[in-house]
């Protein structure tokens, strides 16, 4: 199998190669417009569309032979050698194909050659465009493909007799949701390969029109749907699994995740500006360019070792190829966009400073200030060390003291947009929509003081505080605008409020859409001001003992140790009463993995609306022998894993076409027809 | 009518925009926690190269976290200043042990540039917003009922 493997790898590399130059000649050959050479140049193109549709072929046989391997075993590979070990459950055997680097990268490939398949498949939505793209996909996927063949192969061959079992997967990834949370990473990494595709294809063949956006729209959301999902499930994770009470440490690989969202996010925005007003157009491809980018910085600094990282699991020396791939991409990107800058000349200017284009540009600027505060904050240990021979760290206090007010103008800024009007905005409109959403944070405000909140004390609860009267302020105007479009339906269809407000939403499900991931933020954002309430503390407690936090009281029932082929665990059975009612019971648990010779963590987390009850069997004191509990209590948590719901929601309502207005009608006036006849 | 209904607006925005980002920026420059253990080992990395913040390293046996605990204690409890006490982590473990950069020398650099950055961004936003403001007025003035219109137009289309 490991032979196969190899020789689909190989195939997928020459048919990529195909791909890419008989692309190319294809279409140089048609821009030429020799009419004699015409037939030939559209065979080449359609060879190189199936070429690109082969190599999702051979890269799904590599990736199949990879697992084959996982699941019988064969420790003859020197991937499953060192991820997996014949105990591993079955989903973990599956899981380890993205556990390491080899096998992350041949994971990537596959992704990348299944998005290919999809768009070379649809490729009549618009043959020229889907050309262009394609051979760029397939430029990419011959990196990829390269980087497998010569430089991280996942099945070289270990020498020597082969090993009776694995040295397993790394604990802490033994976790149900690393089964999901690397895909959902690497669909949204590598999905942003596909709008950046189409728009250097755009850009090259100078694309009339903005109809590259329109196809591309869907895109850009499914990946920064997927990208979202995956920061998400990975700030579950570490929150789950780690065991020191938090979801976000400002880690790098959490970093080089974060920052193409960040920019995914200022482009989905500042599109509008494009589709609706024909501006920003440089800034646009240039966002899309960036994005891609960030993708290939983000794994080439948390893969080369060049910055300190949790992850370690992913490092290697391959970071000279991502940066050769990136210097390449750039100036490959920018020699096009000087090459057909004058294609991208805005048909619009904006006209003031108070109006929605504004507000779009000033989200942007906001987006892309909080991205070049992460990277130059990831950045910043090398420059230093670069500039004064020093390593400093850049580590959560940085992070937190310069993103959060950044944040938190974008937090106003998602209250203050939705209600501007295009071109320009009259001091009248700016006073009839804001008066009722600003005297109700101002209320939210005068609450939040009146049951305990007190900004003035500390700078956590001033941030804590802005954020929810932000919040709150984001929500009324949200309200608002659903509840003044309802009223327009509502008066001319006379349907109820709230079929009003879905009649609205199907009509316009980018925009009303858009307004519920608006509050999926606001959710999020309680969330995560619920941090600066957080409460810990740690004890040894033995059989019957108790200890209290924050009005909970928790008391030792017992505590037991266990063993199965995987693992061996030591538990600590924890009753918990509140007022002296119980509660429930919590079972924090630490594990001792056989193969890879780790123990890890398995937290134990009761989560409630109000807070989380959160406890980690830390270990035992030597001299007592007594376990040692590490207790959090996490104020509003919940709230943030609820705003992602939201945020999924809402994104996938983005997605869903619209209704227009007269189907959307037609069944109102057939109903109002049949009642006056009297049905 | 034109110039005295804009005035208002820009001046109000003006206003509005210092208020809240002088509010949010100053922020983080004052007040300091009451737990002194906590915010100071919040400002402190764990040695043993795990990556993480100090109080918050638990990673299982860990060899080093409990003895920096204990020492930050200590140094606490000897009445010793917020300075002291990293200057004394800094000597022991080097300067990688402090989170965050100093606000110190080239140091300085790390805390300044993102909102040297975000302001160079936002007055480059709005001398061009102005500018292509002016030539369009210039070129093609909007009565003042236009805004009526447009206000309705946005009502009515938007929906």
């Amino acid at each position: 199998m490991p032979v196969f493997g190899s020789f689909t790898l190989v195939v997928a590399l020459v048919l990529a190669v195909y791909s890419v130059v008989a692309g190319i000649a294809g279409l140089v050959l048609l821009r030429r417009g020799d009419e004699g050479r015409a037939w030939a140049a559209l065979k080449l193109r359609e060879t190189a569309r199936r070429a690109g549709i082969a190599i999702f072929i051979a890269v799904t046989a590599a990736a199949i032979a990879l697992l084959y391997a996982a699941f019988t075993d064969d420790f003859s590979v020197a991937y499953i050698l060192h991820h997996s070990n014949r105990a591993l459950p079955g989903p973990y055997k599956f899981a380890s194909l993205w556990s390491g680097q080899e096998g992350s990268l041949l994971f990537w490939a596959w992704l990348l050659s299944a998005y290919g398949l999809v768009l070379r498949v649809r490729h009549k939505v618009d043959t020229r465009l889907v050309a262009h793209a394609s051979v760029i996909l397939a430029a990419i996927q011959v990196f990829f493909l390269l980087l497998l063949n010569f430089a991280a192969h996942p099945f070289a061959l270990m020498t020597g007799p082969v090993a009776a079992d694995g040295n397993g997967l790394n604990p802490l990834l033994q976790y149900a949701e690393m089964v999901i949370h690397p895909p959902m990473l690497y669909l949204g990494y590598v999905g942003f390969s596909v709008p950046f595709a189409f728009a250097l294809g755009a850009l090259i063949m100078k694309y009339p029109g903005e109809k590259w956006i329109h196809i591309t729209r869907r895109w850009t959301m499914v990946t920064w749907l997927f990208l979202g999902c995956g920061i998400a499930l990975g700030s579950h994770w570490a929150y789950s699994v780690l065991g020191w009470g938090g979801y976000w440490g400002w880690d790098p690989v959490e970093d080089a995740s974060f920052m193409p969202w960040l920019t995914g996010t200022a482009f989905l925005h500042s599109v509008m500006m494009q589709e609706k007003r024909g501006m920003l157009k440089v800034w646009n491809v240039w966002l899309i360019f960036i994005t891609f980018m960030l993708c290939i910085l983000g794994t080439l600094l948390t893969r080369s070792g060049a910055v300190a990282s949790v992850h370690a699991f992913a490092q290697s020396s391959i970071g000279t190829w991502f940066s050769a791939f990136l210097g390449l991409v750039f100036v490959v990107c920018v020699f096009f966009f000087v090459k057909n800058r004058e294609h991208l000349k805005s048909e619009n200017k904006l006209e003031a400073v108070v109006s929605r284009e504004s507000s779009f540009l000033f989200n942007n600027l906001l987006l892309l200030a909080a991205c070049f505060t992460i990277l130059w904050g990831t950045l910043f240990p090398l420059i230093s060390e670069w500039v004064q021979g020093t390593k400093v760290t850049v580590g959560p206090p940085f992070f937190n003291r310069v993103t959060i007010p950044i944040f938190l103008a974008l937090l106003l800024l998602t209250a203050l947009a939705p209600l501007l009007s295009w071109r320009k905005s009259s001091l009248e409109s700016l006073k009839r929509n804001f008066a009722i959403p600003t005297i109700i944070s101002l209320a939210a405000a005068l609450l939040l003081i009146a049951v305990g909140v007190r900004p003035w004390q500390e700078v956590a609860s001033a941030y804590s505080f802005i954020a929810m009267v932000l919040g709150v302020l984001v929500t009324a105007t949200i309200v608002s605008e659903f509840w003044r479009g309802a009223r327009v339906i509502s008066s001319h269809t006379g349907e109820g409020m709230f079929a009003g407000m879905v009649h609205l939403t199907r009509r316009n499900t980018r925009r009303y859409g858009g307004y519920i991931v608006h509050f999926a933020m606001v959710v999020i954002a309680i969330g995560l001001a619920g941090a600066a309430f957080n409460q810990d503390k740690e004890q040894e407690l033995g059989n019957g003992d108790s200890m209290s936090i924050g009005g909970y009281t928790l008391v030792c029932r017992s505590y037991s140790q266990d063993d199965n082929a995987n693992y061996e665990t030591e538990s600590a059975i924890v009753d918990v009463f509140r007022g002296g009612k119980f509660l429930t019971t919590m079972y924090p648990e630490r594990r001792f993995y056989k193969a890879s010779q780790q123990a890890s963590t398995m937290v134990a987390n009761h989560s409630m609306p109000s807070a989380d009850l959160y406890l980690v069997y830390a270990g035992r004191n030597d001299g007592s022998d007594k376990p040692i509990l590490r207790v959090h209590l996490n104020p509003l948590v919940m709230w943030l894993w609820v705003g992602v719901w939201i945020f999924v929601f809402g994104t996938l309502v983005t997605l869903v076409p619209n209704k227009s207005a007269a189907s959307l009608r037609k069944p109102v006036q057939e109903r109002v027809v049949a009642m006056a006849e009297g049905d | 009518m034109r110039v005295s209904f804009q005035m208002p607006v820009a001046s109000f925005q003006k206003r509005l925009c210092t208020i809240l980002l002088l509010l949010l920026f100053a922020l983080p420059l004052t007040g300091a926690g009451a737990d002194r253990f906590g915010t100071l080992g919040h400002r402190l990395m764990c040695s043993c190269g795990c990556g993480q913040v100090l109080l918050e390293c638990n990673h299982v046996g860990c060899p080093r976290s409990d003895g920096m605990r204990n020492e930050l204690a200590a140094g606490i409890d000897r009445g010793d200043s917020d300075d002291l006490v990293l200057q004394s982590f800094v000597q022991k473990y080097g300067a990688t042990i402090l989170a965050a950069p100093t606000a110190t020398g080239f140091n300085r650099i790390a805390w300044i540039m993102p909102f040297v950055a975000l302001a160079f961004g936002l007055t480059l936003a709005i001398f061009f917003i102005r500018r292509w403001g002016k030539q369009r007025s210039v070129a093609m003035p909007a009565p003042a009922v236009l805004t009526a219109y447009q206000e309705q137009a946005r009502r009515e289309t938007e929906l």
